[in-house]
């Protein structure tokens, strides 16, 4: 089974409205370790990624991923802009101008999306960031598609592992961003970035079903 | 022309502030502040980082000098989106002194890789050499009358005046001596109205940049 530029628009959608219903849990989670605008911030670039396919939506999903990435680079205000914007950026690269999203494309794009948010926030697995959730997401990923899995089959695996791994966060101490300024401190709390990246993969897996 | 600079922060006073003062010490330098949202709450534009980025340039690049965190994410998205990528440089150094370093460097005609070290540099803690009893070259020595002594503008100036000559120029006070090349090696000597400092010159045109120096402290530095 493969997904169409509509296809991943719906993905999107449903990112969206579980972003803006998890606003406040977020905005909490960064009051904590952060400056708390994490939940807010997204909720705004999110609101904006949907306002923009309301007016139009892109006919390829590479092109849907462009959008998003545009939109939230512009909007989002907070490091998660720059960062979810590259990831998207990167994976709307891979897909170049193909009409439909299969399994391949999915890793590749999984792949290049871990690789951009690296490439901008320079974090690696340990530092209690979203790298902590997107690095056993990306692997679970190649591992269902290996077993055969389809594309919701790949989402879902990605999704359980990014749960998982963001939960990893609460035990580390946060090296990269704002939560590094309280160093130990933060230790018990679960970082907002990598709860956000869980729930978009959640969201998108949920969407393909 | 000169190297454009655009200062991303996540507040736009902090930005406007920090170009005012800039401006001070590189009255020919395009700054560019770019700080805050489009709605006046705190945040880096990237949209608005790209239109600085653009707006700076006139030619010979620019360097883009940022707060925390996010703020480098912006800038360097911002870059990589550009027609040519290789004009814009991010600076990796403190903002207030890497800006003010970054202005006089441009001021002088340096290159943006030229402009970037030295907004980069001015993290690293000023190398005050103790000053030697001997050496090559001729020395002046003047007194300060000016209010502020040798403060941001005066030591601006003098660096930006400087860039003229093909000439070493070092300043001494006490036994501290400091390149007169270097806004902030400058103003860490600390010499203040009433001081005497010594002024050492080696190269093709060391009398004629002496000259020039005890103009400028005979004349107050404009003040």
């Amino acid at each position: 089974m493969a997904c169409t530029a509509d296809g991943v628009a719906t993905a999107v959608r449903a990112a969206a409205a579980v972003v803006a219903e998890h606003r406040v849990e977020l905005i909490d989670l960064d009051r904590a370790i952060g400056d708390g605008d994490h939940g807010e911030n997204l909720n705004r670039g999110f609101a904006a990624v949907v306002a923009a396919l309301d007016s139009a939506v892109p006919d390829t999903p590479g092109g849907v991923l462009k959008l998003v990435a545009t939109t939230l680079i512009s909007k989002v205000g907070g490091a998660a802009g720059p960062l979810y914007g590259t990831a998207f950026l990167r994976a709307s690269a891979k897909l170049g101008p193909a009409g439909e999203l299969d399994v391949p494309a999915l890793l590749e794009a999984l792949r290049a999306g871990l690789e951009g948010v690296q490439a901008r926030g320079k974090a690696v697995g340990g530092d209690a960031t979203m790298v902590d959730a997107l690095i056993p997401a990306v692997s679970a990923a190649e591992k269902a598609a290996a077993d055969g899995g389809d594309v919701a089959a790949v989402l879902t695996a990605a999704a359980d592992a990014a749960d998982t791994g963001a939960e990893s966060t609460v035990d580390l101490v946060p090296r990269k961003g704002r939560a590094s300024y309280l160093g130990e401190r933060a230790v018990g709390h679960l970082d907002p970035g990598a709860r956000s990246s869980a729930l978009l993969l959640r969201a998108f897996a949920e969407a393909a079903r | 022309m000169s190297v454009g600079i655009v200062l991303v922060s996540h507040s736009a006073k902090l930005a406007e502030g920090l170009a005012e003062l800039a401006a001070q010490m590189a009255p020919d330098v395009t700054i560019v502040p770019a700080g805050g949202l489009s709605d006046g709450s705190i945040g880096t534009d990237y949209d608005e980082v790209v239109a600085a980025t653009q707006r700076a340039d006139h030619g010979d690049g620019v360097v883009l000098l940022y707060d925390l965190g996010s703020a480098q994410m912006t800038a360097e998205l911002a870059v990589e989106s550009l027609a040519d990528p290789s004009a814009a440089i991010v600076a990796d150094g403190p903002l207030v002194e890497g800006a003010i370093a970054a202005a006089v460097a441009a001021q002088a005609g340096r290159s943006r890789k030229a402009v970037a070290e030295a907004a980069a540099a001015a993290g690293i803690p000023e190398d005050l050499a103790p000053a030697e009893a001997t050496g090559d070259g001729a020395e002046i020595e003047l007194e300060l009358r000016n209010e502020v002594g040798l403060h941001a503008r005066p030591a601006g100036l003098l660096v930006r005046t400087l860039s003229a000559f093909d000439a070493d120029v070092t300043v001494r006070l006490g036994d501290q001596e400091a390149d007169a090349h270097s806004v902030l090696g400058l103003m860490s000597l600390g010499a203040r109205q009433g001081d005497r400092i010594r002024v050492r010159a080696t190269g093709p045109q060391a009398s004629a940049a002496l000259e020039k120096v005890k103009e400028l402290v005979d004349g107050d530095f404009g003040e």
